[in-house]
Protein backbone atom coordinates (compact mmCIF):
# COMPACT_ATOMS: atom_id res chain seq x y z
CA UNK A 1 0.00 0.00 0.00
CA UNK A 2 1.37 3.65 -1.01
CA UNK A 3 0.71 6.54 1.47
CA UNK A 4 -0.10 9.93 0.16
CA UNK A 5 -2.33 12.95 0.87
CA UNK A 6 -5.14 11.47 -1.65
CA UNK A 7 -5.01 8.13 0.29
CA UNK A 8 -5.57 9.81 3.86
CA UNK A 9 -7.98 11.19 2.55
CA UNK A 10 -9.76 8.90 0.97
CA UNK A 11 -9.65 7.00 4.20
CA UNK A 12 -11.30 9.76 6.18
CA UNK A 13 -14.16 9.48 3.65
CA UNK A 14 -14.24 5.77 3.84
CA UNK A 15 -14.29 5.72 8.09
CA UNK A 16 -10.86 4.66 8.14
CA UNK A 17 -11.51 1.03 7.08
CA UNK A 18 -8.52 0.86 4.76
CA UNK A 19 -5.50 0.35 6.82
CA UNK A 20 -3.89 -2.69 7.21
CA UNK A 21 -0.86 -4.05 9.45
CA UNK A 22 2.33 -2.58 8.18
CA UNK A 23 4.16 -5.86 8.50
CA UNK A 24 2.94 -9.65 8.35
CA UNK A 25 3.55 -12.19 11.80
CA UNK A 26 4.92 -15.19 9.52
CA UNK A 27 6.47 -18.50 10.58
CA UNK A 28 9.57 -19.14 10.15
CA UNK A 29 11.05 -21.04 6.69
CA UNK A 30 13.40 -23.39 7.30
CA UNK A 31 16.11 -21.72 5.45
CA UNK A 32 16.61 -18.64 4.11
CA UNK A 33 19.51 -17.23 1.86
CA UNK A 34 20.27 -14.52 4.32
CA UNK A 35 19.81 -14.30 8.08
CA UNK A 36 19.60 -11.21 10.09
CA UNK A 37 19.90 -11.31 13.73
CA UNK A 38 18.43 -8.00 15.31
CA UNK A 39 15.88 -5.88 13.99
CA UNK A 40 17.00 -2.63 14.99
CA UNK A 41 17.49 -0.08 12.77
CA UNK A 42 20.55 -1.26 11.55
CA UNK A 43 19.20 -5.09 10.79
CA UNK A 44 16.20 -3.86 9.02
CA UNK A 45 18.36 -1.18 7.19
CA UNK A 46 20.12 -4.18 5.87
CA UNK A 47 17.30 -6.58 5.23
CA UNK A 48 15.96 -3.39 3.46
CA UNK A 49 18.90 -2.85 1.16
CA UNK A 50 19.64 -6.38 0.16
CA UNK A 51 16.46 -6.71 -1.00
CA UNK A 52 16.19 -3.31 -2.93
CA UNK A 53 19.69 -2.51 -3.93
CA UNK A 54 21.00 -6.39 -4.45
CA UNK A 55 18.00 -8.14 -5.39
CA UNK A 56 18.62 -10.76 -2.29
CA UNK A 57 14.45 -11.10 -1.16
CA UNK A 58 15.18 -14.69 0.68
CA UNK A 59 16.23 -12.81 3.66
CA UNK A 60 14.62 -12.98 7.88
CA UNK A 61 14.88 -10.48 10.45
CA UNK A 62 15.14 -12.48 13.67
CA UNK A 63 14.54 -10.56 16.67
CA UNK A 64 14.30 -11.66 20.58
CA UNK A 65 11.29 -9.77 21.54
CA UNK A 66 9.55 -7.02 19.30
CA UNK A 67 11.25 -4.61 16.57
CA UNK A 68 11.97 -1.64 17.46
CA UNK A 69 12.82 -2.66 21.50
CA UNK A 70 16.65 -1.54 21.35
CA UNK A 71 18.36 1.26 21.15
CA UNK A 72 16.86 2.63 17.87
CA UNK A 73 13.76 3.35 19.98
CA UNK A 74 15.66 4.46 23.05
CA UNK A 75 18.03 7.42 21.19
CA UNK A 76 18.13 10.90 21.07
CA UNK A 77 17.36 10.98 17.32
CA UNK A 78 20.54 13.29 16.61
CA UNK A 79 21.74 12.70 13.05
CA UNK A 80 25.17 14.37 11.57
CA UNK A 81 28.34 13.61 9.67
CA UNK A 82 30.55 15.78 11.72
CA UNK A 83 33.52 13.64 12.09
CA UNK A 84 36.98 14.29 11.46
CA UNK A 85 38.94 11.34 10.24
CA UNK A 86 39.10 9.84 7.07
CA UNK A 87 38.48 5.95 8.30
CA UNK A 88 34.67 7.55 9.75
CA UNK A 89 33.19 11.06 7.89
CA UNK A 90 32.82 9.79 4.26
CA UNK A 91 30.83 6.95 5.66
CA UNK A 92 28.69 9.42 7.79
CA UNK A 93 28.08 11.67 5.05
CA UNK A 94 26.64 8.90 2.64
CA UNK A 95 24.62 7.87 5.19
CA UNK A 96 23.45 11.89 5.79
CA UNK A 97 22.79 11.43 2.43
CA UNK A 98 20.48 8.69 2.76
CA UNK A 99 18.36 10.63 5.29
CA UNK A 100 18.00 13.29 3.36
CA UNK A 101 15.98 10.91 0.98
CA UNK A 102 15.07 8.34 3.39
CA UNK A 103 11.13 9.70 3.45
CA UNK A 104 10.83 9.72 -0.28
CA UNK A 105 12.44 6.16 -0.53
CA UNK A 106 10.57 4.33 2.00
CA UNK A 107 7.23 6.33 1.50
CA UNK A 108 7.43 6.70 5.00
CA UNK A 109 7.53 9.74 7.31
CA UNK A 110 10.76 9.65 9.10
CA UNK A 111 10.68 13.08 10.40
CA UNK A 112 13.82 13.98 9.37
CA UNK A 113 14.44 17.31 10.43
CA UNK A 114 17.76 18.98 9.17
CA UNK A 115 17.36 21.86 11.51
CA UNK A 116 21.03 22.70 12.46
CA UNK A 117 23.73 20.91 14.26
CA UNK A 118 25.38 23.24 16.76
CA UNK A 119 28.76 22.45 18.58
CA UNK A 120 29.88 24.91 21.05
CA UNK A 121 33.64 26.10 21.59
CA UNK A 122 34.63 27.79 25.07
CA UNK A 123 38.42 28.55 24.32
CA UNK A 124 40.77 28.96 21.69
CA UNK A 125 42.08 25.47 21.61
CA UNK A 126 38.57 24.02 20.90
CA UNK A 127 38.45 26.46 18.46
CA UNK A 128 41.32 25.87 16.60
CA UNK A 129 39.93 22.02 16.76
CA UNK A 130 36.97 22.97 15.72
CA UNK A 131 38.21 24.58 12.72
CA UNK A 132 40.25 21.68 11.62
CA UNK A 133 37.02 19.10 12.04
CA UNK A 134 35.02 21.28 9.98
CA UNK A 135 37.70 21.88 6.96
CA UNK A 136 37.94 17.88 7.13
CA UNK A 137 34.03 17.67 7.19
CA UNK A 138 34.27 19.64 3.98
CA UNK A 139 36.83 17.93 2.25
CA UNK A 140 34.63 14.76 2.57
CA UNK A 141 31.88 16.74 1.21
CA UNK A 142 29.80 17.67 4.18
CA UNK A 143 28.80 20.96 5.40
CA UNK A 144 30.08 23.00 8.00
CA UNK A 145 29.99 26.71 9.24
CA UNK A 146 32.52 28.30 11.39
CA UNK A 147 30.26 30.65 13.93
CA UNK A 148 31.80 33.33 16.75
CA UNK A 149 30.14 34.41 19.32
CA UNK A 150 27.70 37.22 17.99
CA UNK A 151 26.76 33.97 15.29
CA UNK A 152 25.30 31.91 18.42
CA UNK A 153 23.73 34.99 19.89
CA UNK A 154 22.06 35.52 16.66
CA UNK A 155 20.63 31.47 17.20
CA UNK A 156 20.12 31.21 20.97
CA UNK A 157 20.34 34.70 22.16
CA UNK A 158 19.60 33.19 25.97
CA UNK A 159 22.52 30.88 26.31
CA UNK A 160 25.01 31.99 29.30
CA UNK A 161 27.86 33.43 27.43
CA UNK A 162 29.69 35.29 29.67
CA UNK A 163 29.53 32.50 32.07
CA UNK A 164 33.14 32.79 34.21
CA UNK A 165 33.50 28.82 33.72
CA UNK A 166 32.60 28.11 30.54
CA UNK A 167 31.93 31.36 28.44
CA UNK A 168 30.71 30.33 24.94
CA UNK A 169 32.80 31.88 22.07
CA UNK A 170 31.36 30.34 19.29
CA UNK A 171 30.38 27.09 17.48
CA UNK A 172 31.19 24.71 14.49
CA UNK A 173 27.98 24.59 13.34
CA UNK A 174 26.56 21.80 10.74
CA UNK A 175 23.39 23.55 8.92
CA UNK A 176 23.01 19.62 7.43
CA UNK A 177 22.62 17.62 10.34
CA UNK A 178 19.55 17.89 12.72
CA UNK A 179 17.06 15.17 14.15
CA UNK A 180 14.70 11.95 13.01
CA UNK A 181 11.99 10.41 14.57
CA UNK A 182 13.83 7.13 15.35
CA UNK A 183 10.43 4.77 15.99
CA UNK A 184 9.17 5.80 12.51
CA UNK A 185 12.82 4.96 11.41
CA UNK A 186 12.13 1.26 12.31
CA UNK A 187 8.57 0.90 11.15
CA UNK A 188 9.01 2.57 7.80
CA UNK A 189 12.05 0.02 6.99
CA UNK A 190 10.04 -2.65 8.32
CA UNK A 191 7.03 -2.15 6.37
CA UNK A 192 9.03 -1.97 3.36
CA UNK A 193 11.24 -4.96 4.25
CA UNK A 194 7.98 -6.66 4.16
CA UNK A 195 6.84 -5.83 1.13
CA UNK A 196 9.69 -6.98 -0.41
CA UNK A 197 9.06 -10.30 0.84
CA UNK A 198 11.60 -9.86 3.70
CA UNK A 199 10.33 -11.99 6.94
CA UNK A 200 10.50 -10.22 10.12
CA UNK A 201 10.78 -12.79 12.51
CA UNK A 202 9.31 -11.10 16.34
CA UNK A 203 9.88 -13.04 19.63
CA UNK A 204 12.76 -15.54 18.26
CA UNK A 205 15.68 -14.83 20.03
CA UNK A 206 19.02 -16.31 18.61
CA UNK A 207 20.25 -18.58 21.35
CA UNK A 208 23.21 -20.18 19.72
CA UNK A 209 25.11 -20.56 16.11
CA UNK A 210 25.14 -23.85 14.33
CA UNK A 211 28.65 -24.33 13.23
CA UNK A 212 30.01 -27.13 11.34
CA UNK A 213 33.82 -27.55 10.35
CA UNK A 214 34.36 -23.63 10.74
CA UNK A 215 31.40 -22.63 8.62
CA UNK A 216 28.10 -21.16 10.02
CA UNK A 217 25.40 -22.69 8.55
CA UNK A 218 22.06 -20.85 10.90
CA UNK A 219 20.75 -20.27 14.03
CA UNK A 220 18.82 -22.12 16.97
CA UNK A 221 16.04 -19.96 18.16
CA UNK A 222 13.31 -20.02 20.53
CA UNK A 223 11.30 -20.56 17.41
CA UNK A 224 13.51 -23.68 16.35
CA UNK A 225 16.46 -24.03 14.28
CA UNK A 226 16.54 -21.75 11.17
CA UNK A 227 19.09 -22.32 8.15
CA UNK A 228 20.73 -20.14 5.81
CA UNK A 229 23.66 -19.44 3.31
CA UNK A 230 24.90 -16.29 5.77
CA UNK A 231 23.89 -15.01 9.15
CA UNK A 232 24.37 -11.46 9.68
CA UNK A 233 24.42 -10.30 13.37
CA UNK A 234 23.63 -6.82 14.06
CA UNK A 235 22.40 -6.92 17.64
CA UNK A 236 24.02 -3.45 19.25
CA UNK A 237 24.28 -3.45 22.78
CA UNK A 238 23.88 -7.58 22.41
CA UNK A 239 26.88 -7.69 20.66
CA UNK A 240 29.73 -9.45 23.39
CA UNK A 241 26.28 -11.58 24.67
CA UNK A 242 25.63 -13.04 20.91
CA UNK A 243 29.09 -13.14 19.69
CA UNK A 244 30.17 -14.85 22.91
CA UNK A 245 28.13 -17.81 21.50
CA UNK A 246 30.20 -18.39 18.31
CA UNK A 247 33.38 -18.54 20.90
CA UNK A 248 34.24 -14.78 19.94
CA UNK A 249 35.90 -12.22 21.80
CA UNK A 250 35.37 -8.68 20.48
CA UNK A 251 37.11 -5.13 21.12
CA UNK A 252 33.46 -4.11 22.99
CA UNK A 253 32.25 -3.45 25.73
CA UNK A 254 29.01 -2.93 26.91
CA UNK A 255 27.80 -0.03 28.75
CA UNK A 256 24.89 1.93 29.42
CA UNK A 257 23.68 4.90 28.22
CA UNK A 258 20.65 7.31 29.54
CA UNK A 259 18.77 10.43 27.93
CA UNK A 260 15.72 12.56 29.38
CA UNK A 261 12.97 14.25 28.56
CA UNK A 262 11.39 17.35 30.05
CA UNK A 263 8.03 18.91 30.27
CA UNK A 264 6.96 19.86 27.51
CA UNK A 265 7.86 23.90 27.13
CA UNK A 266 6.86 26.56 24.14
CA UNK A 267 9.44 26.20 21.27
CA UNK A 268 12.82 27.63 22.51
CA UNK A 269 15.66 25.21 21.21
CA UNK A 270 15.25 24.78 17.17
CA UNK A 271 18.18 23.41 16.38
CA UNK A 272 20.59 20.37 18.15
CA UNK A 273 22.91 22.59 20.32
CA UNK A 274 26.22 20.31 22.19
CA UNK A 275 27.86 21.84 24.71
CA UNK A 276 31.69 21.99 24.64
CA UNK A 277 33.03 21.80 28.36
CA UNK A 278 31.42 18.53 29.52
CA UNK A 279 29.03 16.22 28.04
CA UNK A 280 25.56 17.59 27.17
CA UNK A 281 22.92 17.61 23.97
CA UNK A 282 19.98 18.91 23.48
CA UNK A 283 17.11 19.39 21.10
CA UNK A 284 13.04 20.04 21.49
CA UNK A 285 10.99 17.50 20.16
CA UNK A 286 7.72 18.68 18.00
CA UNK A 287 5.75 18.19 21.00
CA UNK A 288 7.45 20.80 23.39
CA UNK A 289 9.82 18.60 25.18
CA UNK A 290 13.60 18.94 25.62
CA UNK A 291 15.43 15.80 24.50
CA UNK A 292 18.69 15.26 26.19
CA UNK A 293 21.56 13.43 27.18
CA UNK A 294 25.08 13.45 27.98
CA UNK A 295 27.75 10.80 28.95
CA UNK A 296 27.80 7.12 29.74
CA UNK A 297 27.50 6.06 32.71
CA UNK A 298 30.47 4.15 32.69
CA UNK A 299 30.77 0.93 33.80
CA UNK A 300 29.74 -2.49 31.97
CA UNK A 301 26.24 -3.21 32.25
CA UNK A 302 23.40 -4.80 30.43
CA UNK A 303 20.85 -3.45 32.44
CA UNK A 304 19.15 -1.29 30.30
CA UNK A 305 19.30 1.61 33.20
CA UNK A 306 21.44 3.79 34.65
CA UNK A 307 22.24 5.53 38.14
CA UNK A 308 21.67 9.17 39.47
CA UNK A 309 24.94 11.04 39.63
CA UNK A 310 24.93 10.98 35.48
CA UNK A 311 21.66 12.51 35.79
CA UNK A 312 22.66 15.19 37.76
CA UNK A 313 25.97 15.43 35.52
CA UNK A 314 23.72 16.10 32.50
CA UNK A 315 21.08 18.37 34.03
CA UNK A 316 24.61 20.53 35.36
CA UNK A 317 25.79 20.43 31.90
CA UNK A 318 22.63 21.83 30.49
CA UNK A 319 23.03 24.55 33.22
CA UNK A 320 25.61 25.73 32.11
CA UNK A 321 24.95 26.62 29.16
CA UNK A 322 21.31 27.77 29.85
CA UNK A 323 20.16 28.40 33.08
CA UNK A 324 16.88 29.42 32.63
CA UNK A 325 15.84 25.58 32.28
CA UNK A 326 16.87 25.02 35.59
CA UNK A 327 12.95 25.06 37.04
CA UNK A 328 11.80 22.92 33.87
CA UNK A 329 11.26 19.01 35.14
CA UNK A 330 12.33 15.85 33.62
CA UNK A 331 9.16 13.86 32.87
CA UNK A 332 10.89 10.40 31.53
CA UNK A 333 14.31 8.61 32.10
CA UNK A 334 15.41 5.58 30.35
CA UNK A 335 18.65 3.76 29.39
CA UNK A 336 19.88 1.45 26.40
CA UNK A 337 22.62 -0.85 26.30
CA UNK A 338 25.21 1.03 24.15
CA UNK A 339 28.65 -1.27 22.65
CA UNK A 340 31.41 0.73 23.11
CA UNK A 341 34.27 -0.35 20.86
CA UNK A 342 37.99 0.06 22.01
CA UNK A 343 38.41 3.36 19.75
CA UNK A 344 35.00 4.44 19.72
CA UNK A 345 34.16 3.51 16.03
CA UNK A 346 32.28 0.92 14.33
CA UNK A 347 32.33 -2.65 13.07
CA UNK A 348 30.99 -3.88 9.62
CA UNK A 349 33.17 -7.27 8.49
CA UNK A 350 33.41 -10.85 8.56
CA UNK A 351 34.36 -12.73 11.63
CA UNK A 352 36.84 -15.33 11.36
CA UNK A 353 34.15 -17.89 11.45
CA UNK A 354 33.09 -18.53 7.60
CA UNK A 355 29.77 -17.02 6.73
CA UNK A 356 29.41 -15.42 10.04
CA UNK A 357 29.28 -11.49 9.45
CA UNK A 358 28.97 -9.06 12.42
CA UNK A 359 28.09 -5.66 12.68
CA UNK A 360 28.24 -3.49 16.16
CA UNK A 361 30.67 -1.37 18.21
CA UNK A 362 28.26 1.61 17.37
CA UNK A 363 28.64 3.20 20.95
CA UNK A 364 26.15 5.95 21.67
CA UNK A 365 25.94 7.14 17.98
CA UNK A 366 25.15 5.04 16.09
CA UNK A 367 21.58 6.05 15.01
CA UNK A 368 23.09 8.95 12.05
CA UNK A 369 24.25 6.07 10.85
CA UNK A 370 21.32 3.56 10.69
CA UNK A 371 20.88 3.94 6.47
CA UNK A 372 24.58 3.61 5.71
CA UNK A 373 25.30 1.07 7.96
CA UNK A 374 22.52 -1.08 6.54
CA UNK A 375 23.78 0.06 2.50
CA UNK A 376 27.27 -1.04 3.58
CA UNK A 377 26.59 -4.33 5.41
CA UNK A 378 24.44 -5.14 2.53
CA UNK A 379 27.35 -4.74 -0.03
CA UNK A 380 29.63 -6.59 2.22
CA UNK A 381 26.79 -9.86 2.17
CA UNK A 382 26.08 -9.19 -1.64
CA UNK A 383 29.52 -9.03 -3.05
CA UNK A 384 31.69 -10.49 0.19
CA UNK A 385 33.65 -7.69 0.17
CA UNK A 386 33.50 -4.33 2.31
CA UNK A 387 31.98 -0.90 0.72
CA UNK A 388 34.19 1.76 -0.19
CA UNK A 389 33.30 4.01 2.66
CA UNK A 390 33.24 0.65 5.19
CA UNK A 391 36.35 -0.58 4.21
CA UNK A 392 38.30 0.81 7.48
CA UNK A 393 35.68 -0.95 9.95
CA UNK A 394 37.52 -4.37 10.03
CA UNK A 395 37.79 -6.16 13.11
CA UNK A 396 41.39 -6.63 13.33
CA UNK A 397 41.97 -3.09 12.57
CA UNK A 398 43.59 -3.02 16.10
CA UNK A 399 45.88 -5.76 15.04
CA UNK A 400 47.06 -4.08 12.76
CA UNK A 401 47.19 -0.88 14.15
CA UNK A 402 44.97 0.70 12.13
CA UNK A 403 42.70 1.98 14.80
CA UNK A 404 39.73 5.16 14.38
CA UNK A 405 39.82 6.61 17.24
CA UNK A 406 38.06 10.62 16.90
CA UNK A 407 38.90 11.41 20.25
CA UNK A 408 42.04 9.95 20.56
CA UNK A 409 41.78 8.43 23.84
CA UNK A 410 42.99 4.83 23.62
CA UNK A 411 42.00 1.81 24.59
CA UNK A 412 39.34 2.84 27.35
CA UNK A 413 35.51 2.29 25.89
CA UNK A 414 33.99 4.41 28.67
CA UNK A 415 36.03 7.45 27.37
CA UNK A 416 34.79 7.21 23.95
CA UNK B 1 14.47 15.74 58.60
CA UNK B 2 14.59 11.62 59.41
CA UNK B 3 11.36 11.48 56.70
CA UNK B 4 13.48 13.33 53.86
CA UNK B 5 16.31 10.84 54.62
CA UNK B 6 14.45 7.70 54.13
CA UNK B 7 12.93 8.90 51.62
CA UNK B 8 16.17 9.74 49.63
CA UNK B 9 16.96 5.99 50.67
CA UNK B 10 14.32 4.19 49.14
CA UNK B 11 14.79 6.57 46.07
CA UNK B 12 18.78 5.60 45.91
CA UNK B 13 17.59 2.00 45.59
CA UNK B 14 14.76 2.10 43.34
CA UNK B 15 17.46 4.11 40.94
CA UNK B 16 19.94 0.94 42.08
CA UNK B 17 22.37 3.29 42.55
CA UNK B 18 25.85 1.25 43.32
CA UNK B 19 27.36 1.60 47.11
CA UNK B 20 30.41 -0.22 47.06
CA UNK B 21 31.15 -2.01 50.27
CA UNK B 22 34.80 -0.96 50.50
CA UNK B 23 37.13 -3.15 52.78
CA UNK B 24 38.82 -0.86 54.60
CA UNK B 25 36.29 1.93 54.78
CA UNK B 26 33.23 0.48 54.36
CA UNK B 27 30.34 1.27 52.22
CA UNK B 28 31.02 4.62 49.65
CA UNK B 29 29.07 6.08 46.99
CA UNK B 30 30.28 4.52 43.47
CA UNK B 31 30.71 7.86 42.22
CA UNK B 32 33.89 8.29 44.90
CA UNK B 33 35.11 5.62 42.00
CA UNK B 34 36.69 5.64 39.00
CA UNK B 35 35.99 2.39 36.72
CA UNK B 36 38.83 0.98 34.87
CA UNK B 37 37.05 -2.48 33.59
CA UNK B 38 37.08 -6.28 33.55
CA UNK B 39 39.58 -7.49 36.67
CA UNK B 40 41.36 -9.49 34.06
CA UNK B 41 43.18 -6.47 33.44
CA UNK B 42 45.11 -7.70 36.53
CA UNK B 43 46.81 -10.11 34.73
CA UNK B 44 49.43 -8.62 32.63
CA UNK B 45 51.14 -11.16 29.78
CA UNK B 46 54.74 -12.20 30.32
CA UNK B 47 56.60 -9.89 27.36
CA UNK B 48 59.02 -12.81 27.60
CA UNK B 49 56.66 -15.49 25.86
CA UNK B 50 57.07 -16.49 22.36
CA UNK B 51 53.80 -14.99 21.80
CA UNK B 52 53.67 -11.98 23.71
CA UNK B 53 52.15 -9.43 20.77
CA UNK B 54 49.04 -11.73 20.37
CA UNK B 55 48.74 -11.92 24.09
CA UNK B 56 49.00 -7.98 24.78
CA UNK B 57 46.53 -8.09 21.70
CA UNK B 58 44.40 -9.76 23.64
CA UNK B 59 45.13 -8.32 26.49
CA UNK B 60 44.49 -4.55 25.71
CA UNK B 61 41.76 -4.78 23.09
CA UNK B 62 39.19 -8.05 23.57
CA UNK B 63 36.85 -8.44 25.64
CA UNK B 64 34.48 -11.52 27.49
CA UNK B 65 32.10 -8.52 28.00
CA UNK B 66 29.96 -10.88 30.44
CA UNK B 67 26.14 -10.17 31.12
CA UNK B 68 25.92 -11.70 34.32
CA UNK B 69 28.64 -11.74 36.97
CA UNK B 70 31.45 -9.51 36.40
CA UNK B 71 34.85 -8.78 38.08
CA UNK B 72 35.96 -5.60 37.74
CA UNK B 73 38.46 -2.80 39.00
CA UNK B 74 37.20 0.37 40.69
CA UNK B 75 39.39 2.84 42.01
CA UNK B 76 38.70 4.83 44.72
CA UNK B 77 40.07 8.14 43.13
CA UNK B 78 38.09 10.38 45.82
CA UNK B 79 38.90 8.47 48.79
CA UNK B 80 41.90 6.33 49.94
CA UNK B 81 43.02 5.52 46.30
CA UNK B 82 42.95 1.77 46.29
CA UNK B 83 41.78 -0.37 43.52
CA UNK B 84 39.11 -2.78 44.36
CA UNK B 85 38.14 -5.73 42.32
CA UNK B 86 34.12 -5.93 42.85
CA UNK B 87 31.94 -8.92 41.78
CA UNK B 88 28.96 -7.06 40.53
CA UNK B 89 26.19 -8.67 38.05
CA UNK B 90 25.56 -6.56 35.01
CA UNK B 91 21.94 -7.42 34.32
CA UNK B 92 21.35 -5.77 38.12
CA UNK B 93 23.98 -3.82 38.91
CA UNK B 94 23.55 -6.29 42.38
CA UNK B 95 27.51 -6.03 44.04
CA UNK B 96 27.85 -9.37 45.74
CA UNK B 97 31.92 -9.25 46.41
CA UNK B 98 34.80 -6.51 46.91
CA UNK B 99 38.17 -7.38 47.40
CA UNK B 100 41.49 -5.06 47.70
CA UNK B 101 42.91 -6.01 44.26
CA UNK B 102 46.68 -5.50 46.41
CA UNK B 103 45.67 -8.47 48.53
CA UNK B 104 44.53 -10.17 45.32
CA UNK B 105 47.62 -8.99 43.09
CA UNK B 106 49.94 -10.33 46.46
CA UNK B 107 48.56 -13.98 46.15
CA UNK B 108 49.00 -14.49 42.28
CA UNK B 109 52.72 -13.25 43.24
CA UNK B 110 53.09 -15.74 46.10
CA UNK B 111 51.84 -18.69 44.20
CA UNK B 112 54.29 -17.77 40.88
C1 LIG C 1 20.13 6.74 25.36
C2 LIG C 1 20.72 6.65 24.00
C3 LIG C 1 20.85 7.79 23.21
C4 LIG C 1 21.39 7.71 21.93
N1 LIG C 1 21.44 8.85 21.17
C5 LIG C 1 21.88 8.79 19.89
C6 LIG C 1 21.85 9.94 19.05
O1 LIG C 1 21.37 11.01 19.44
N2 LIG C 1 22.33 9.84 17.79
C7 LIG C 1 22.84 8.68 17.31
O2 LIG C 1 23.30 8.66 16.17
N3 LIG C 1 22.86 7.56 18.08
C8 LIG C 1 22.39 7.57 19.35
N4 LIG C 1 22.39 6.43 20.13
C9 LIG C 1 22.96 5.18 19.58
C10 LIG C 1 22.01 4.42 18.67
O3 LIG C 1 20.72 4.36 19.25
C11 LIG C 1 22.54 3.00 18.46
O4 LIG C 1 23.91 3.03 18.11
C12 LIG C 1 21.81 2.27 17.33
O5 LIG C 1 20.43 2.37 17.51
C13 LIG C 1 22.24 0.81 17.32
O6 LIG C 1 21.77 0.10 16.20
P1 LIG C 1 20.35 -0.64 16.15
O7 LIG C 1 19.28 0.37 15.92
O8 LIG C 1 20.44 -1.70 15.14
O9 LIG C 1 20.27 -1.26 17.62
P2 LIG C 1 19.06 -1.88 18.42
O10 LIG C 1 17.79 -1.16 18.17
O11 LIG C 1 19.51 -2.03 19.83
O12 LIG C 1 18.91 -3.31 17.72
C14 LIG C 1 19.51 -4.51 18.14
C15 LIG C 1 18.41 -5.55 18.26
O13 LIG C 1 18.99 -6.84 18.45
C16 LIG C 1 18.11 -7.56 19.26
N5 LIG C 1 18.78 -8.73 19.82
C17 LIG C 1 19.72 -8.75 20.80
N6 LIG C 1 20.09 -10.02 21.06
C18 LIG C 1 19.38 -10.81 20.22
C19 LIG C 1 19.33 -12.23 20.01
N7 LIG C 1 20.08 -13.07 20.72
N8 LIG C 1 18.48 -12.69 19.06
C20 LIG C 1 17.70 -11.85 18.34
N9 LIG C 1 17.72 -10.51 18.49
C21 LIG C 1 18.55 -9.99 19.43
C22 LIG C 1 17.66 -6.55 20.29
O14 LIG C 1 16.47 -6.96 20.93
C23 LIG C 1 17.49 -5.30 19.46
O15 LIG C 1 16.18 -5.11 19.01
C24 LIG C 1 21.86 6.47 21.43
C25 LIG C 1 21.75 5.32 22.21
C26 LIG C 1 21.17 5.39 23.48
C27 LIG C 1 21.03 4.14 24.30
Amino acid sequence: MRYSGLKIFTEALTGNKGWGPNWRQPTPKDTYDVIIVGAGGHGLATAYYLAKEFDIHDVAVLEKGWLGLGNVGRNTTIIRSNYMLPGNEPFYELSMKLWEGLAQDLNYNVMVSQRGLLNLFHNDPQRDSFIRRGNAMRLAGADAVLLDQDGVRRMYPFFDFDSSRFPIKGGLLQPRGGTARHDAVAWGYARKCDELGVDILQNCEVESFIIEGGICKGVETAKGSIRANKVAVCVAGSSGHVMAMAGLRLPIESHVMQAFVSEALKPVIHGVVTFGAGHFYVSQSDKGGLVFGGDIDGYNSYAQRGNLPVIEDVCEGGMAIMPMIGRARILRAWGGTVDMSMDGSPFIDKTDIERLYFNGGWCYGGFKATPASGWCYAYLLANDKPHEVASKFRLNRFKSGNMIDEKGMGAQPNLH
Amino acid sequence: MRKGWAHSQTCIERHNNMIIDHPLLGPRDAREFVYLGDASLMNRPDWKDENAAEQFYEYLYLRTNTMGEHRELWYHEHGDRSWLVVTRHTLTHEITKVELARDLGLNVGQNK
